[in-house]
């Protein structure tokens, strides 16, 4: 029998589709349940309120904010990771090791560990606030800090992945043939892990999105200055399930909005 | 139904593990004091058996330990197994099936809720608890009353108003007309007490007994008008309980006068 080239998509053992169809009703069923059980007719007069809005606003603000800043600070820090394969084994384990612990730490834990350093009585924020008169829990800013501790590691590890992929002999033609350091990183290896730093950008924005643990532990619970959506969902579940369920469809909807609208247009290489 | 009923005895059985865990040490002197067989053990035909599912709001956790301890030594027949949560939370549970023995609950709102779908039999408010001003060890701000909540200069942590001791400051607060300068409006009333202990707000407002547990991290402050914004804790027994009569014979013992000196001592009133 002649060779036949498997089609481009491959094949898929016919067994295979059980575990992953349940693995997509236990992501997707929880999902369902709540645009099912969600109160459609008061909707709107549930979404409408003043405080509904301002937490929205505040949430995607302050998210935005954390993805600049996981933006300019992570890249360059995914770089670094990605180089670090040439060290030897204990730094780079450590850095390692260092990116990805907020991933796994509980969020709530991350929120005590950030009081502990930046609090007014932490490690650094006792001289901000001797020094500067400068405390930051309780503030916007903490809101962001937050954020980004729990969200930059997404676009760090994206990044990361891409830059390996990546072929290093454009960079190093482009720096045979007389370019800066600087321009290659701008001209070359930027646009060739672009695809990457946009998936990285759009997980790191969502996760902001949703952060709750480390925001309310760190920077508290204030109307339209810490209180973000989650918080104000989390909230509302106390008193009024009902309304806290419609505040749980709004950042639903706002999720998937952005990863489903955005990602085939501007992150083919997500998919690929 | 049967799915959830066995998903919400496994949640029960881990947060066991947990408290059981918690509660050991926390307990210990209150082992070793000789306990009577509780005047409220009164058996009504042989000796109760069985296991108890209590359901009890999570500021009971330690008053609760000691007299589950103090319950089971006058049983030696019974196993009671705590669930400690949330009174909101807690009460969703049992009305969606969760097998509870007996509620015990932080407002009596929220025992309303079980009652409504008609499985308390009988409630009954056997503590309350009044709020203290709570600041960090050796008060920086120099607080003294509950008009310091209006100094701008302080930073000031509260409950929600959507749980219950925030419903609670409200009260309070608006009794004394005053507006507090709040700077975060927590989800419970222990990450008050946390915020406190760090010392990252210089006052909030809690639960006497949160005060009493914190130990000498904090110091607790009693203001004038406490009394105009009073929790009340009521429990009640599970109509539908497999185990009515051991149900009801812990509902005696925490109403008994050994089980009210125990919630004295954990710094509850009496109801």
């Amino acid at each position: 029998m002649a060779p036949r080239r498997p089609r481009r998509a491959g094949f898929l053992a016919p067994a295979l589709w059980i575990p992953a169809g349940i693995a997509l009703a236990l992501l997707a069923l929880p999902l369902v349940a709540l645009v099912v059980r969600a109160p459609w007719a008061d909707l709107p007069q549930l979404l409408a309120r003043g405080e509904v809005l301002q937490a929205l606003a505040l949430s995607l603000g302050t998210a935005a904010i954390a993805t600049a800043v996981s933006l300019a600070l992570g890249v360059p820090l995914a770089l670094v990771l990605a180089r670090s394969a040439e060290w030897s084994a204990v730094p780079r384990r450590l850095l390692r090791a260092l990116v990805t612990v907020p991933l796994v730490l509980p969020p709530v834990v991350g929120g005590v560990a950030l009081l502990l350093l930046l609090g007014r009585r932490g490690l650094v924020g006792e001289w901000l606030d001797a020094w500067f008169g400068l405390t930051i829990p309780f503030s916007t800013t903490a809101v962001v800090i937050a954020q980004v501790f729990v969200a930059m590691p997404f676009l760090v590890l994206a990044v990361e992945g891409a830059v390996r992929a990546s072929d290093r002999r454009f960079e190093i033609a482009a720096a045979t043939l007389g370019a800066s350091r600087w321009t290659v990183f701008r001209r070359v290896t930027l646009p060739l892990v672009a695809p990457g730093v946009s998936a990285g950008a759009l997980l790191c924005f969502t996760r902001a999105l949703g952060e709750f643990g480390a925001t309310i532990t760190f920077a508290g619970s204030f109307p339209g200055v810490t209180q973000t959506l989650p918080i104000a969902t989390y909230l509302e579940l106390q008193r009024d399930p009902d309304a806290a369920i419609a505040l749980s469809l709004v950042l639903m909807i706002v999720s998937v909005a952005v990863l489903v609208s955005l990602r085939d247009r501007w992150v083919p290489g997500l998919t690929s | 139904m049967r799915v959830s009923k066995a998903l919400a005895v496994l949640a029960g059985l881990a947060v066991l593990a947990l408290v059981g865990c918690a509660a050991g040490p926390a307990s210990g002197p209150d082992s070793a004091a000789p306990s009577a067989p509780g005047p409220g053990s009164g058996a009504a035909s042989g000796p109760i058996s069985g296991t108890v599912a209590v359901f009890a709001a999570a500021s009971l956790g330690d008053v609760f330990a000691a007299i589950e301890e103090e319950f089971t030594a006058a049983h030696p027949g019974v196993t009671v197994v705590v669930n400690y949560g949330g009174s909101s939370g807690l009460a969703e549970q049992i009305v969606q099936g969760a097998p509870a023995d007996v509620f015990a609950a932080a407002s009596p709102a929220t025992m309303t809720t079980v009652a409504d779908a008609g499985l308390a039999a009988d409630p009954t408010v056997f503590a309350s608890n009044t709020l203290e001003l709570v600041v960090p060890a050796g008060n920086p701000g120099t607080v003294d009353g509950l008009a310091d909540l209006e100094r701008p200069e302080l930073a000031v942590a509260l409950c929600a108003v959507e749980v219950p001791c925030g419903a609670a400051s409200a009260k309070a607060l608006a009794a004394a007309g005053l507006g507090a300068s709040v700077d975060t409006y927590e989800q419970d009333v222990k990450a008050v007490l946390t915020k406190v202990e760090l010392g990252e707000v210089d006052a909030g407002l809690v639960y006497r007994t949160d005060v009493l547990a914190a130990g000498d991290a904090v110091e607790g402050i009693r203001f004038a008008g406490a009394d105009a914004a009073v929790t009340e804790y009521p429990i009640a027994a599970i109509t539908d309980s497999p185990n009515p009569r051991a149900a009801a014979a812990f509902v005696a013992f925490v109403v008994s006068a050994r089980g009210q000196a125990l919630l004295d001592e954990a710094g509850f009133g009496a109801p």
